[in-house]
């Protein structure tokens, strides 16, 4: 798994491909939970390249969306993979993610 | 024809596993989508035997067999970790409110939900996990 993280003004973008597993979702949690930690609390991560995703991934992602909405922020997600579409389907956690099309229309939306 | 893989359980082994159920789904002839789903299955079932069975990683084993035929692709998971009682996992609690929203237990929820069987069984000092996948439309 790799992330890229870009920060604007007011959001920022975290980029991640490859594998979501139980050996890398820590990783993506604690660099959700950095971000939060710093006072960050508009986040969208661009799941394009994710080439897949496991329970240990939804827990990051679900964790890191209670933090933020406890202080009013959210965890916007940007054009999720096939993949990742699936496991969030299967969870049934589609409704409680906002959801965009597209990094870009993630980022406006706030 | 069956093939076999064993490794330590560990989180850094969980993308080899997912290679090996990726071969063992083309040569049975499961499309991608369908191979896809057992690995998800293969993969949580794995991660539960590393956190669950022998409470952390690289304390044992987990072997993996895989026996493919046309259309029909036959997983089995043994590991010696503590025996491991379906009935005592939760079901998620995925239809609340996100604060009262528990994820645990989606591991097993999801290979009971991409699977066609999942059968527990311990015998032995092993935890045995069978996982049947068949390409939609073969078999019953």
């Amino acid at each position: 798994m790799e992330i890229a993280t870009q920060e604007y003004k007011h959001v920022a973008v975290l980029s991640v491909s490859g594998r979501v597993d139980s050996s890398t979702a820590p990783e993506l949690e604690s660099q959700l939970k950095q971000l939060v930690d710093g006072g960050q609390n508009h986040l969208v991560l661009d799941l394009k390249d994710v080439e897949y995703m496991s329970s240990a991934g939804l827990r990051a992602m679900v964790s890191t969306l209670k933090s933020v909405k406890r202080v009013n922020g959210d965890l916007r997600l940007a054009n999720p993979s096939a993949r990742v579409e699936e496991v969030l389907r299967l969870a049934g956690l589609t409704s409680i993610f906002s959801i965009h099309p597209t990094q870009e229309e993630a980022v406006a939306s706030f | 024809m069956e093939h076999r893989l064993e490794v330590p359980g560990r989180f850094d082994r969980l993308e080899q596993i997912s290679k090996f159920i990726e071969q063992a789904g083309l040569e049975a002839g499961l499309d991608d989508t369908t191979i896809c789903r057992c690995q998800l299955a293969v993969d949580e079932a794995c991660t539960n035997i590393i956190e669950h069975a022998y409470e952390g990683e690289g304390r044992g084993d987990i072997e993996i067999a895989c026996e493919a035929e046309p259309g029909e692709l036959t997983i089995t998971i043994e590991d010696q970790g503590k025996p491991f009682d379906p009935d005592s996992v939760p079901a998620p609690n995925l239809n609340t409110s996100l604060e009262d929203m528990q994820v645990g237990g989606l591991g097993l929820y999801f290979m009971r939900q991409v699977m066609d069987a999942v059968e527990f069984s311990y015998q032995d000092g092993s935890n045995k996990l069978v996982l049947v996948k068949r390409r939609d439309g073969a078999g019953s």
